[in-house]
């Protein structure tokens, strides 16, 4: 489903991310871990196609589709989705509004017919229960004055909406008291399907017990410096990142 | 691929959808403004002598402004003089004969007002909504008339009332809006050709929207119109005005009078859509919009609401006001201007308390893209004998780009402590951030532009009736069709 090569991108002149490999197939999800500042959201924005990052070298393909040079709003389109880690406010502009407008746009690309106020009104009501996210919450503008847990909640109930084909969640969990990590994560599960696929950006192992992962990656400097199952996120857990090390040359550098 | 930048330029510089000229032959005034042009069109609209009267005394005012201090200079638009000897005063569709009904109108004009989405004929009139179409200097036709009749509600040409009602014009006209307010409305009680006229009697809930819709059309002429709205005691009026002009190269004036009076529990609900020609890219051409609007609640619990979405004109200078008379009176004023390319608006509100217990609200919405400058000027004044005078004010700013700035100007005059003042504003930019958001949801930069510029804007449209609500928004969303990356 998607399939990164040497994936290499900046912001402005400084490299992020130094050459990134990752295929991830239906049906699967995938853990991203890693230190702060390591480059997890700029993958996830990248593959999104967040304008402030250039990709300089290497590629991404989406169902054998170069990501590359697609507007991000393809993208979603083509059932690309990303759970923000830092959902943004839109003032004035109310959430159901917003997501009516963009579920209609997604129908309307494949050539769908749009779905009227009571229709998707009756589609909303239906998915708030999947985040258990009071009805009233859609009814404000989009993510203003929402506390973490509510935008969070809010990422995961468009995810329900959207029914996308890829979503990269990018730290679903984080802010979120215990009863809330537990309904967001049962959200994720009821959406897993053998004909999508998770990336789960997370700092902590706790999230991976409710959606178990294929596979780990730790992404440190840029760089996916090691892959295994779920028991390497209860490694990083106890251990932390130093052990793991850096790619040589990246240590070279850094002196 | 579709950056902000692009869109933004591709905002401000929307194409002008109404610049289309009407042929039809035309008897003008010659240009220029002197005693003789004056009485040219006193005689043409058949005035009685003491119409004549007031048009010249308030000529010599003029003349007086003219040779001292001018034009007013506090406002932030900047534009070369205008030339008052250059502009047509008088510019009419030559008429074959009298006119019996709307069937014997030109069907050019017919035409035209069908382009613009305002059907006269009969059989498609807008339901419900009675229209007064100004062409120029005059009123084309009414409809709904005998409609109205029925109810007692006088609705028609400036220039019929004149001749029809010369009581209540001549009790009214003025009464508002002096001839010595500002330059431009000594310009306009000087020469004023046409407008409409309206009267709702005691106790009547006016049945339908009322609608002027005003068309420039000749080269070189301005358009002076002047409407005046009256209701009586207990009654309500909802009116709307639209406005359009061909695209030309050079300036052309508009200096419009607007004058509301409402009795004893009246109420009247005001609403413009004013889409001038705002001149093009590079800011050549355009309608000059200064225009005086202002309403007085002269009866006590009595009501008047401005509503205007201004997205036309190269400039704008316009402060519909409310003059709080009557106690327990309630004065409103909802905006939206919207500046693109070198587009300039200078628009705000007065609102004036006398009388006790009186209230006011003011929620203006700015939105500048491009070069254009957008000002809001307002001034809330409360008078000593205003005794718990209540005002809230909001002006925000919505910015496209960062070469278009927004300017807001609020004056406050208190001379009652009594007084319960609220003052909030805000200034915004769509953020790379927030169009990226958009996207990521599947929706384009074209539809965030106009998802965030509806909700900056909702607290004015819900407003405006129905009908007229989705024209605004269509006008708003026209206004950034082409953006595509
Ligand atoms: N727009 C930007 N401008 C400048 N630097 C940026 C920008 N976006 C990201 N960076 C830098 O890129 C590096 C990687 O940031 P990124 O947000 O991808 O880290 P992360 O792995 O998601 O961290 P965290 O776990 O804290 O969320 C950081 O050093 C960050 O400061
Ligand atoms: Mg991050």
């Amino acid at each position: 489903m998607l399939q990164i090569t040497n994936l290499h991108a900046s912001v402005g002149d400084v490299e992020i991310l130094k050459g990134v490999d990752l295929q991830v197939n239906a049906g699967e999800v995938h853990a991203i871990m890693g230190p702060n500042g390591s480059g997890k959201s700029t993958l996830a924005n990248v593959l999104a196609g967040n304008p402030s990052f250039t990709t300089t070298a290497g590629d991404a393909t989406f169902e054998g589709e170069s990501l590359l040079g697609m507007p991000p709003e393809d993208r979603a389109r083509a059932g690309l989705f990303l759970c923000f880690q830092h959902p943004i406010e839109v003032p004035g502009v109310r959430l159901d509004h917003f997501m009516r407008a963009g579920f209609n746009a997604i129908r309307k690309s494949k050539g769908m017919d749009e779905y009227d106020v009571l229709k998707f009104d009756r589609l909303l009501n239906e998915r708030v229960d999947v985040v258990e996210m009071d009805r009233n919450l859609t009814k404000r503008s989009v993510n203003e004055g929402f506390s973490g847990g509510e935008k969070k909640r809010n990422e995961v109930l468009q995810m329900a909406i959207f029914e996308p084909k890829l979503s990269i969640l990018d730290e679903p969990d984080s802010g979120l008291d215990v009863d809330a990590l537990r309904i967001v994560a049962d959200g994720i599960n009821q959406l897993r399907r053998p004909d999508n696929a998770i990336i789960l950006v997370t700092h902590y192992q706790r999230i991976l017990n409710y959606v178990v992962p294929d596979q780990v990656h730790v992404l440190i400097d840029g760089r996916i410096v090691r892959s295994g199952g779920k028991e390497l996120a209860l490694e990083v857990e106890s251990r932390g990142y130093d052990h793991l090390g850096r790619p040589a040359e990246a240590t070279q550098a850094s002196g | 691929m579709t950056t902000t930048n692009q869109v933004v330029r591709d905002v401000a510089k929307q194409e002008y959808k109404y610049g289309f000229v009407t042929d039809v032959e035309q008897e003008s005034a010659p240009p220029g403004l002197n005693e003789d042009t004056i009485r040219f069109i006193s005689a043409k609209k058949n005035e009685p002598e003491w119409m004549l009267e007031w048009r010249m005394k308030a000529y010599h005012h003029f003349l007086s402004l003219l040779d001292g201090e001018r034009l007013p200079g506090w406002a932030n638009i900047h534009h070369p003089p205008v030339n008052f000897q250059d502009i047509i005063y008088y510019s009419a569709p030559k008429a074959k004969k009298e006119l019996a009904s709307l069937d014997e109108v030109d069907p050019e004009i017919l035409s035209t007002y069908e382009k613009l989405g305002i059907p006269l004929q009969e059989q498609k009139r807008l339901a419900g909504v009675a229209v007064d179409a100004v062409f120029d200097s005059v009123s084309i036709a009414t409809t709904f008339k005998e409609e109205l009749a029925k109810h007692g509600i006088i609705f028609c040409s400036m220039s019929e009332a004149v001749q029809e009602h010369p009581d209540l014009v001549r009790k009214y006209i003025g009464s508002v809006v002096p001839h010595t307010d500002n330059f431009y409305a000594a310009l306009n009680a000087a020469v004023f050709s046409d407008g409409s006229f309206c009267y709702i009697p005691k106790g009547v809930r006016c049945p339908m929207e009322l609608t002027t819709y005003f068309r420039i059309n000749s080269e070189g002429s301005g358009q002076f119109e002047r409407t005046l709205i009256i209701a009586d005691e207990g009654s309500y009026v909802s009116y709307l005005e639209g406005c359009s002009a061909p695209m030309r190269d050079e300036n052309q004036l508009h200096a419009a009078v607007v004058e509301l009076i409402t009795l004893d529990n009246a109420e009247i609900k005001y609403s413009t859509i004013q889409n001038w020609y705002p001149g093009d890219d590079e800011g050549k051409g355009g309608i000059y919009n200064f225009v005086t609007k202002r309403g007085i609640c002269q009866g006590r619990n009595s009501k008047i609401s401005w509503t205007q979405v201004e997205t036309g004109s190269a400039i704008t200078w316009k402060y519909p006001s409310v003059i709080l008379r009557g106690d327990d009176s309630i004065g409103e004023f909802y905006s939206v201007a919207l500046t693109k390319a070198y587009q300039q608006a200078d628009t705000g509100t007065k609102m004036i308390h006398l009388g006790k217990n009186t209230r006011s609200t003011i929620i203006a919405k700015g939105i500048s893209a491009g070069h254009a400058q957008n000002t809001y000027r307002g001034l809330v004044r409360v008078m000593p004998r205003a005794t718990n005078a209540w005002n809230f004010t909001q002006c925000d700013s919505l910015l496209l780009g960062d070469q278009c700035g927004a300017h807001t100007t609020p004056y406050v005059e208190v001379r009652n402590n009594s007084a319960h003042l609220e003052h909030e504003a805000f200034t915004s930019k769509v953020s790379e951030d927030q169009l990226f958001y958009c996207n990521q949801r599947g929706i384009s930069i074209e539809d965030a532009h106009s998802l965030i510029i509806n909700g900056f804007c909702k607290e004015v449209f819900k407003q405006l009736p129905l009908e007229f609500a989705v024209e605004a928004t269509r006008l708003l969303e026209m206004n950034l069709e082409g953006t595509v990356g």
